[in-house]
């Protein structure tokens, strides 16, 4: 009763197809202990926002190759703010350029993760920064 | 004490507020709720309490089946099916939790995708948390909440099952069990456990080659023997599906006899039919069957709740190490269970 396991949600917003990062990522946080809602490919904004409120997850992983973050992610993150899930985290992986990934933190994104980066460190960012349940 | 009650008055507002919230339609405090009964929270208590006698309107519809029978598809293309009629729909969807880490891949939601912008379907992801049963321990209560809520459907989907999880069908008011074309021969349809509490069959996959045959074999096990054993069988002790040792097993002797459907959840054929028989289900004259489904379901919260409360008791500080001392001694084998659940009951009648 104690143990209550942190409730992430791993989303594929856009329109590229690789989808093998988010499954080894989803695959991995369940082995760290995280209950992982897995949504999929081709998410629209929308569906990542009511994905997230459904399910009262405490972080929104996002997951992009396309290069369409700029856009899709800034969009989540009002989304998420107008549901009034301010206090879920948002973080994003795959390939974000450095200028990019400043403007990214400046809106509200609590973690990027790049290529290189392990499961164990995404599992323990999440732990130290996801919402103390209640 | 003071602090104590400051814990109580927060947890009876924030409950109040919650419930208060979702009973208006915001779906944010609907899923807090969900949450707090996930995780067994006070507040999850509170809200029950005032969410409960609000209950019991929803028709609940459990749907289960071996993994990749096609569950989720066929949930989806039914939620299409209700949506079209106008109807609204809440789903609650369970997968395993692991025993090693505890973590879940709660994959439901990627084939349930298109309803993102209707407010009329609420889709919830449950991980199982060590319960066995093909639910999570707190569905019913999620169940519960979602229809004081005003869901006119409530879908109940299982975990992946095998023979024996017959849970769901005590959790359901009608339950939907879902094979595959080619499950195998007619020896499986007569086993007992899953398919012997199934208000309907739907064999998915129906574009496959085989389905109907498979449906043919499965109406001739299922409901012609169920006939033949009818007219047969006398009370049969602990054949209910619910509460072996319950209240419920004498009341539901009779085996049921199920309609057995062929459906393709992936194109939506057969779907019209299939909430067609849900409908008739409900309607039809198996209230009583039904009435002890819901017996089922209140004996089975019930006695969680009494295990929960009494394990809490026997934890609580005045009575932890005498506790201790006697599961200790079990794990010693210097007692037997029986004798050490004798001197824990004692120990919670003198107060």
């Amino acid at each position: 009763m104690t143990d209550r396991p942190i409730k992430v949600l791993i989303a594929k917003p856009g329109l590229d197809g690789h989808d093998r990062g988010a499954k080894v990522l989803a695959r991995g946080l369940r082995d760290e202990g995280f209950e992982v809602v897995y949504t999929g490919l081709r998410q629209t904004p929308e569906m990542v926002a009511t994905a997230a409120l459904q399910e009262d997850v405490d972080v929104v992983g996002l997951s992009i190759l396309s290069g369409a973050h700029m856009t899709l992610v800034p969009r989540i993150g009002r989304l998420l703010r107008e549901a009034g899930l301010d206090d879920v985290i948002v973080v994003v992986g795959g390939i974000i350029p450095d200028d990019d990934a400043v403007a990214l933190r400046e809106a509200g994104v609590a973690g990027i993760f790049g290529p290189g980066t392990t499961i164990a460190e995404v599992g323990e960012f999440l732990r130290a920064n996801a919402r103390p349940r209640d | 004490m003071v602090v104590g009650d400051t814990v109580a008055t927060d947890t009876a507002s924030r409950a109040r507020e919650l419930t208060t919230e979702a009973l208006a339609g915001d779906r944010r405090a609907l899923a807090r709720i969900l949450t707090a009964v996930e995780n067994r929270t006070p507040v999850a208590e509170a809200a029950l309490r005032t969410l409960y006698p609000k209950a019991g309107r929803a028709h609940l519809v459990g749907i289960t089946g071996p993994p990749g029978a096609g569950k989720s598809t066929l949930v989806s293309a039914l939620i299409a099916e209700l949506r079209g009629r106008g109807r609204t729909v809440a789903v609650v969807a369970v997968d395993p939790s692991s025993p090693i880490t505890g973590g879940a891949l709660l994959g439901d939601r990627v084939r349930m995708q298109s309803y993102a912008s209707d407010g009329d379907v609420f889709i919830r992801s449950m991980a199982s948390r060590g319960h066995a049963g093909g639910l999570a321990s707190t569905s019913a209560a999620a169940a519960a909440v979602l229809d004081a809520c005003g869901f006119d459907l409530v879908l109940l989907e299982t975990v992946g099952t095998g023979q024996g999880e017959v849970e769901v069908a005590a959790a359901a008011d009608t339950t939907v069990v879902l094979e595959s074309p080619e499950m195998g021969d007619e020896v499986q349809a007569i086993k007992a456990g899953l398919l012997e509490v199934a208000d309907i069959v739907a064999v998915n996959k129906g574009d496959r080659a085989g389905a109907q045959r498979t449906a043919s074999q499965l109406r001739a096990m299922l409901v012609a023997v169920a006939r033949v054993g009818t007219a047969r069988r006398g009370p049969a002790p602990g054949a209910g599906t619910a509460s072996p040792g319950g209240i419920v097993p004498s009341d539901r002797p009779r085996p049921k006899q199920p309609e057995v459907l062929v459906t393709t959840a992936t194109t939506g054929e057969g779907v019209p039919e299939l909430l067609a028989a849900l409908d008739r289900h409900r309607a039809s004259g198996l209230v009583s069957r039904q009435a002890t489904a819901r017996l089922a379901r209140a004996e089975a919260q019930v006695w969680a709740i009494l295990a929960d409360r009494t394990r809490a008791d026997l934890l609580a500080p005045a009575r932890r190490e005498a506790t201790e001392t006697t599961l200790r001694a079990v794990a010693d084998h210097a007692l037997d269970p029986f004798a050490a659940v004798d001197r824990l009951l004692a120990s919670l009648q003198k107060s």
